[in-house]
C-alpha cells in the first residue's frame, strides 16, 4: 500500500468539490474491494474521499412508481428491503448470493456496481495483466482461465465481471445517476454503464474521472417470477461459475447472465426466443462465445443451469 | 520411562478426569483475545521493528539486477536485506531449515528477495514494493505429469521404505479371476490454517529469543542454530499459541531465519508475518500425487493381490508423498507391492500435510475397493469386512495388530448411518433436483509415538504446575496435559496449570503426526509417576498402593495432603517417556470408518454434502469433546479435498497461481451439513501407558473417497481426478429434457 492522504465529505456536492481539488483521489465507501487492491499495490490513489458520511443511503419511492436507491445504501439492507423483496425479488436474490454477511454489510450498492476483476493475474502483480498494467499482456489467456469469461472477451482480456448485484440491475433495466465534479448530473442506462474490455480493459464503465454515483433508479417493477441461480463450487462465499437472472411474465421472459462474461450480460434478442426452449435462450445469448479450453464447460453449465431455472419457474 | 511392555493397570485406569469431556482450558483466553500469539507480545519488544517479505516473481532462474535504493531511502526503512548483504548462513538444518537469501539464486516463486523493515509495517511494505528486481529466468519442471517419465526411486522417508513387495505380486494379479487396474490423481493443497507464519526475534547478546508460530520449537531451535552458526542452546523458541498449522508449521521457513537475521544486525527487535499469498508458494504444500492400484480378487471377494504406484515431485533432495503405505496394512492379501517414485519439480518445497500419506493414498485405494466391489456384485462393507486382517499382512501373524476395531467401525457406522437404505444401482435416489448418494471408506492412519519429557512441580499452594516445549495447535494438548496431571496426582483440574511451548522447557515430542497428545501426554504420566513417587516417600508410604485424591496421599486410614509435601520453593521433577520396539512387535494404526451422503445436482452437477458420519476406533479417547472437534476438522478438510481444494499450477511460469483464500477454496459453513463423530471404546496397552492412539488426523483419511463413492453412487460416475468439481461431472450427466 502507498501512503495516501485522506479526507472525509459531508455532502456528493463536497465530493465533486474533493475530487476536482485531488485528481488522483479514489472514493471510498464500503472498502470491500478497495483496500484489498490497495494493499496489492493494483491500485494506487493518492487521496482517498471517504463517502460515507454523504448521506444517500435511504430508498426512495420514485413518481415514476420504481425506487431509488441512494449509492451508499449497504448490500444487506438493499437486499433486505420489503419493497425490493416484494417487487424486485431477483435483485434481493441476486445480493445475497454474493460475497459474505460481514462484506454485504459494508458493500454499498455503488461501490458493487465497481466491483474489479478477481482473475488471478490481476492479482499477481509478478505477472503481466492488461487491466491492472495497460499493454503489459494478458496472463489468462493460455494460462488458468477455469472462472473466466467465454464472451465479450477481447485478445487483451478474458475477465469475468464477479458481480451478482449488477447482473439483477441489468435485467431490470437499472439507471445509474451520477454528479460531474464540475457538479453536473446525468443518468447512465446500465446497459451503457459496462464497457467491454476491447483494447482498454484498463476502463470498466463509462464514468468520467471523479464522476461519483449518487443512486441507481429502477423502473416500476415489472411483476412475474423472479429467480436468481448461482452455480459456484462450494455452497456459499464463491463467485459464480455461471448464474442466470430471470423475470418471467407469462410468455415474455428477461435473462441477464454472471460469470460468463466481461460484463454482466444480457442480449435482448436472446429473451426474443424464449418460446423456443432454454437451448434456443443460450445459444443465442451466448452466440460467437469463444472459451478456453479450461472454461468451454461454462456452456453446456448455462444452457442447463438455464433450462432448470425455467423449468422451475413454469412448475 | 522406558516404555517397552504392554501397559498393566495404572492411575489413569480410574477415568476420573482423563477420558471426559472437558472445555479447553485454554478456551476462555482465546474467545477472549487474550492468548498471545507470536506477533503479538508487544510487552516484550515493544521497539520491536516491523519486516515484510519481498518474495522471487519467477519459478526459477536468478536475480540479475536488484535496485534497493528507492527503499533505503523510503521514510521509515532501518534496513533491506538481500542476498548481496545476508550474513553466511550454515547447512541445511532439522525442520527442513535452509538458508534465505544465500545467493541470486530463485529457488521457486516467493523465495526470498529482499527483507525490508522499518518502524511501521506500512512502511515496510510500502518500501517492498519499491525495489526493482531483474530476474533471469531458466526452464523449470513444473508439471508432474511430463516428469512421471523421469520419476526415480527415493530414499527412505523415515520409516517408509520406497518399495516393498511380499509374494509375486505381478503374477498374482494376472491370476486373479476378477482385475482392477486404474489410476487417480490428487493435486497440490495448501494447509490453509487461520494463523500465518509470524515470527518476533530478539537478541539479548548472543543469545536469540524466537517467538514463533510452530508445531515442533525444538525442531526450529536445532534448525536455526545450524543455519545461523549458533549453539541450540543459545537459541529459544517460544510457541505459546498456534492458530492451526497441520503440518505447514512442522517446518522452519523464511519467516523464523530471515527475522532473526535482521534482528541480529539491527541490534533490535524485529517481527514478520507472511501475507497469505505468500503462505502458498513460500512454505510447503501437500505434494500432488498420481495413483495406480491393481488390486485381483477371487469372484466370491477375497483379495489375492494388491498393488499401490505412486508417483509425486519434489524439489531435489525433498522427500515423497507415502500414499501408498497403507495399503501394507489395511487389507489382506497375499500378493502385495507399494511403490513411491519421485520426479524432480521446481515448485514450491512439498512436505507433510495433516495425515501425509494416507489422506491422498486413501483416496486412491477406498475408491478403488468401491469400484471393485461394484465389479464384483458385492456390498463395499461387505467386501472390506472378508478382507480384514489382525496381522500385518506382510509378516504374518507373528506381528499382530496392538488393537484393530475396523469392522467394528465399519458395522457400527453402517447401522447408525442407515446404510442398508443405499440403493447399489447408482442413480436410483433422488430428491427434487438432488440425486442423492451414499458412500463409504475405510479410514487408518499409522499410529506414531515419540519420547517426550516434561517436568511437575507441586508448589507450596497445592498447585500442580506442568511445562513441557509440547505445542497446542488448537487441538486441546494444554487440556489434555491438564486432565492428565489431575489424574495422576488426584487433584482437580483447576489446580494444575499447564505451561508448554517453550524450549526452555523439557522437550516433549512436539505437534505432528497425531503423536502429539498420546506421546506428550505419556511425557507428562512419567513426570507425574516419579513424583508420586517421591512423595509417597517423603510421607513415609509405600509408593505402590498409595492412592491420589482429594488433594490428598493416602494409605489405609493415614492420609497426606499434597501441599504439606511441597518445599517453599515448590518439588519439581522432570521425567521423560521413551518408546521401544513395541512398533516393531505389534503393527499399530487407529482405525476408522466414513459414511456420507451426497446430492449432485441434476442440472449443474454441484455436488453438496448432506451427511457425515465417522466413527473411531482410536483407543483410550483422552478428551471426547476436543478429539470430537479434531475429527470433525479433519472431516471438514476431507470434504474440501474431495470436492474444492487444489494448487493450481501455471505450468509456464512454475507457480501455484491461486494463491489466496478466495481462490483456493475450502470448504465454508455452508458446506458443512451435521456431522456426527461416534468413538468405539477401545484402550491399547501396547502403544503408551495412557492407552490412547493417535487421533487428530483420522478425521481426514478416507473421508474424500467417501465422498467421491457417494457422488458415484448418487449419479453414476467415477471421476478419478480429484477435487471433483462440477466441470467434471458435468459431461457425463444425462441430458436435460
Amino acid at each position: 500500500m502507498k501512503a495516501f492522504t485522506y479526507e472525509r465529505v459531508a455532502s456528493p456536492r463536497a465530493a465533486a468539490e474533493a475530487v476536482r481539488r485531488n485528481p488522483g483521489a479514489k472514493f471510498i465507501a464500503g472498502g470491500t474491494n478497495l483496500l484489498d487492491l490497495m494493499k496489492l499495490q493494483i491500485e494506487v490513489p493518492t487521496h482517498l474521499i471517504d463517502v460515507n458520511h454523504v448521506g444517500l443511503d435511504t430508498i426512495e419511492a420514485t413518481p415514476e412508481g420504481g425506487l431509488r436507491i441512494g449509492a451508499l445504501v449497504r448490500n444487506t439492507d438493499l437486499a433486505a428491503d420489503r419493497r425490493v423483496r416484494r417487487d424486485y425479488a431477483v435483485l434481493s436474490r441476486a445480493i445475497v448470493a454474493g460475497a459474505s454477511a460481514q462484506l454485504r454489510n459494508r458493500a454499498t450498492t455503488a461501490g458493487n456496481l465497481l466491483q474489479r476483476s478477481r482473475c488471478s493475474y490481476f492479482y499477481d502483480t509478478t505477472k503481466p495483466c492488461n487491466k491492472r498494467a495497460p499493454g503489459s499482456g494478458c496472463s489468462a489467456i493460455g494460462g488458468f482461465s477455469r472462472n473466466l469469461a467465454v464472451i465479450g472477451v477481447s485478445d487483451a482480456c478474458i475477465s469475468q465481471h464477479p458481480s451478482d448485484m449488477s447482473v439483477a440491475m441489468r435485467l431490470l433495466d437499472a439507471t445509474i445517476e451520477t454528479v460531474m465534479p464540475d457538479g453536473a448530473s446525468r443518468s447512465i442506462a446500465i446497459d451503457g454503464f459496462h464497457t467491454l474490455p476491447g483494447d482498454t480493459p484498463h476502463v470498466e464503465t463509462v464514468l468520467q474521472p471523479g464522476e461519483f454515483i449518487t443512486g441507481v433508479v429502477l423502473p416500476k417493477p415489472l411483476g412475474g417470477k423472479h429467480v436468481y441461480r448461482k452455480v459456484r463450487d462450494r455452497a456459499s462465499y464463491a463467485f459464480a461459475t455461471v448464474s442466470v437472472a430471470a423475470v418471467i411474465t407469462g410468455d415474455r421472459a428477461r435473462f441477464a447472465f454472471g460469470g460468463v462474461a466481461t460484463r454482466p450480460w444480457r442480449v435482448t434478442e436472446a429473451e426474443t426466443r424464449y418460446g423456443d426452449g432454454a437451448q434456443a435462450v443460450a445459444d443465442t445469448a451466448l452466440q460467437g462465445a469463444t472459451p478456453t479450453r479450461e472454461n468451454a464447460f461454462k456452456i453446456p453449465l448455462l444452457q442447463r443451469t438455464l433450462a432448470a431455472v425455467i423449468s422451475d419457474i413454469k412448475a | 520411562m522406558d516404555f517397552n511392555e504392554a501397559a498393566g493397570t495404572n492411575p489413569i485406569d480410574q477415568t476420573r478426569v482423563v477420558g471426559h469431556a472437558h472445555d479447553r482450558v485454554d478456551g476462555p483466553l482465546k474467545v477472549s483475545g487474550r492468548a498471545t500469539y507470536a506477533y503479538e507480545f508487544h510487552n516484550e519488544a515493544p521497539d520491536a521493528a516491523y519486516g515484510y517479505m519481498l518474495g522471487a516473481g519467477i519459478g526459477k532462474g536468478r536475480i540479475e539486477a536488484l535496485d534497493t535504493a528507492a527503499a533505503e531511502a523510503a521514510p521509515g526503512v532501518l534496513l533491506v536485506l538481500t542476498h548481496r548483504n545476508a550474513p553466511e548462513q550454515g547447512k541445511k538444518g532439522k525442520g527442513s531449515a535452509r538458508a534465505q537469501m544465500a545467493s541470486a539464486e530463485v529457488r521457486n516463486f516467493d523465495d526470498p528477495v529482499a527483507f525490508v523493515v522499518a518502524e511501521s509495517f506500512e512502511q515496510a511494505r510500502e518500501a517492498a514494493h519499491m525495489i526493482r528486481v531483474r530476474y533471469v529466468t531458466e526452464p523449470g519442471r513444473f508439471d508432474l505429469v511430463a516428469e512421471r517419465g523421469n520419476a526415480k526411486k527415493p530414499e527412505p522417508k523415515g520409516s517408509t521404505l520406497a518399495d516393498t513387495a511380499v509374494g509375486d505380486f505381478e503374477a498374482g494379479f494376472a491370476a486373479a479371476p476378477v482385475q482392477l487396474d486404474v489410476t487417480y490423481t490428487t493435486p497440490d493443497q495448501s494447509h490453509a490454517m487461520i494463523e500465518p507464519h509470524a515470527t518476533l526475534a530478539i537478541w539479548h547478546c548472543d543469545r536469540l529469543t524466537v517467538y514463533t508460530s510452530n508445531q515442533m520449537p525444538n525442531w526450529a531451535q536445532h534448525g536455526l542454530a545450524s543455519i545461523l552458526q549458533m549453539e541450540p542452546t543459545d537459541v529459544r523458541v517460544i510457541s505459546r499459541y498456534i492458530g492451526g498449522g497441520f503440518g505447514s508449521k512442522l517446518f522452519v521457513y523464511g519467516d523464523i531465519i530471515i527475522t532473526a537475521m535482521a534482528a541480529r544486525k539491527l541490534q533490535r527487535p524485529v517481527k514478520m508475518a507472511l501475507t497469505r499469498p505468500q503462505i502458498f508458494n513460500h512454505t510447503s504444500h501437500r505434494p500432488a500425487t498420481i495413483q495406480r492400484l491393481r488390486i485381483g480378487a477371487t469372484p466370491d471377494g477375497a483379495i489375492t493381490a494388491i498393488g499401490h504406484e505412486v508417483w509425486c515431485g519434489n524439489q531435489e533432495g525433498g522427500t515423497f508423498e507415502t500414499a501408498a503405505n497403507q495399503t501394507r496394512l489395511l487389507y489382506a492379501g497375499k500378493h502385495r507391492m507399494t511403490s513411491h517414485r519421485l520426479a524432480v519439480l521446481d515448485l514450491p518445497v512439498g512436505n507433510a500435510m495433516r495425515a501425509p500419506g494416507e489422506a491422498v493414498g486413501l483416496m486412491a485405494l477406498e475408491c478403488a475397493v468401491d469400484e471393485l466391489a461394484e465389479r464384483l456384485r458385492m456390498d463395499p462393507i461387505e467386501l472390506r469386512v472378508m478382507n480384514d486382517t489382525q496381522f500385518d499382512p506382510e509378516t504374518g501373524p507373528e506381528r499382530p495388530f496392538s488393537s484393530r476395531k475396523f469392522v467394528e467401525c465399519l458395522r457400527t457406522g453402517a447401522d447408525r448411518f442407515g446404510w442398508a437404505k443405499r440403493n447399489p444401482k447408482p442413480g436410483q435416489m433422488r430428491d427434487g433436483h438432488w440425486l442423492i448418494g451414499i458412500g463409504v471408506a475405510g479410514a487408518i492412519r499409522e499410529n506414531l509415538t515419540m519420547k517426550s519429557a516434561a517436568r511437575v512441580t507441586l508448589d507450596p499452594q497445592g498447585q500442580v504446575i506442568v511445562e513441557s516445549s509440547m505445542t497446542d495447535i488448537g487441538t486441546g494438548t494444554y487440556t489434555v496435559h491438564a486432565q492428565i496431571a489431575a489424574e495422576m496426582m488426584g487433584v482437580p483440574m483447576e489446580r494444575v496449570i499447564v505451561h508448554m511451548g517453550d524450549t526452555d522447557m523439557p522437550e516433549a515430542a512436539g505437534s505432528g503426526g497425531s503423536w502429539g497428545a498420546n506421546s506428550s501426554g505419556s511425557g507428562v504420566y512419567a513426570a507425574c509417576d516419579k513424583l508420586r513417587r517421591v512423595l509417597a516417600q517423603k510421607a513415609g508410604f509405600n509408593a505402590d498402593d498409595v492412592v491420589f485424591a482429594g488433594g490428598k496421599l493416602s494409605q489405609g486410614n493415614r492420609s497426606v495432603t499434597l501441599e504439606s509435601l511441597a518445599d517453599p520453593q515448590g518439588l519439581s521433577v522432570e521425567a521423560e517417556i521413551d518408546f521401544g520396539d513395541l512398533t516393531k512387535r505389534y503393527a499399530q494404526a487407529s482405525f476408522g470408518a466414513h459414511f456420507c451422503e451426497v446430492g449432485v445436482d441434476l442440472a449443474t452437477a454441484e455436488v453438496r454434502v448432506r451427511r457425515l458420519m465417522s466413527v473411531a476406533a482410536a483407543g483410550r479417547i483422552l478428551n471426547p469433546k476436543t478429539a470430537r472437534s479434531q475429527c470433525i476438522g479433519g472431516m471438514t478438510m476431507g470434504i474440501g479435498a474431495a470436492l474444492m481444494e487444489q494448487c493450481v499450477v501455471d505450468t509456464r511460469h512454475g507457480y501455484f497461481v491461486n494463491h489466496d483464500l478466495a481462490e483456493y477454496h475450502v470448504p465454508v459453513h455452508a458446506d458443512i451439513p451435521d456431522m456426527d463423530v461416534i468413538f468405539l471404546e477401545e484402550l491399547d496397552d501396547k502403544s503408551s501407558p495412557l492407552k490412547a492412539k493417535g487421533i487428530g488426523e483420522l478425521g481426514i483419511c478416507g473421508v474424500g473417497a467417501a465422498v467421491a463413492n457417494a457422488v458415484y453412487n448418487a449419479c453414476g460416475v467415477r471421476i478419478r481426478d480429484y477435487p471433483l468439481t462440477l466441470d467434471k461431472i458435468l459431461p457425463h450427466l444425462p441430458p436435460m429434457v
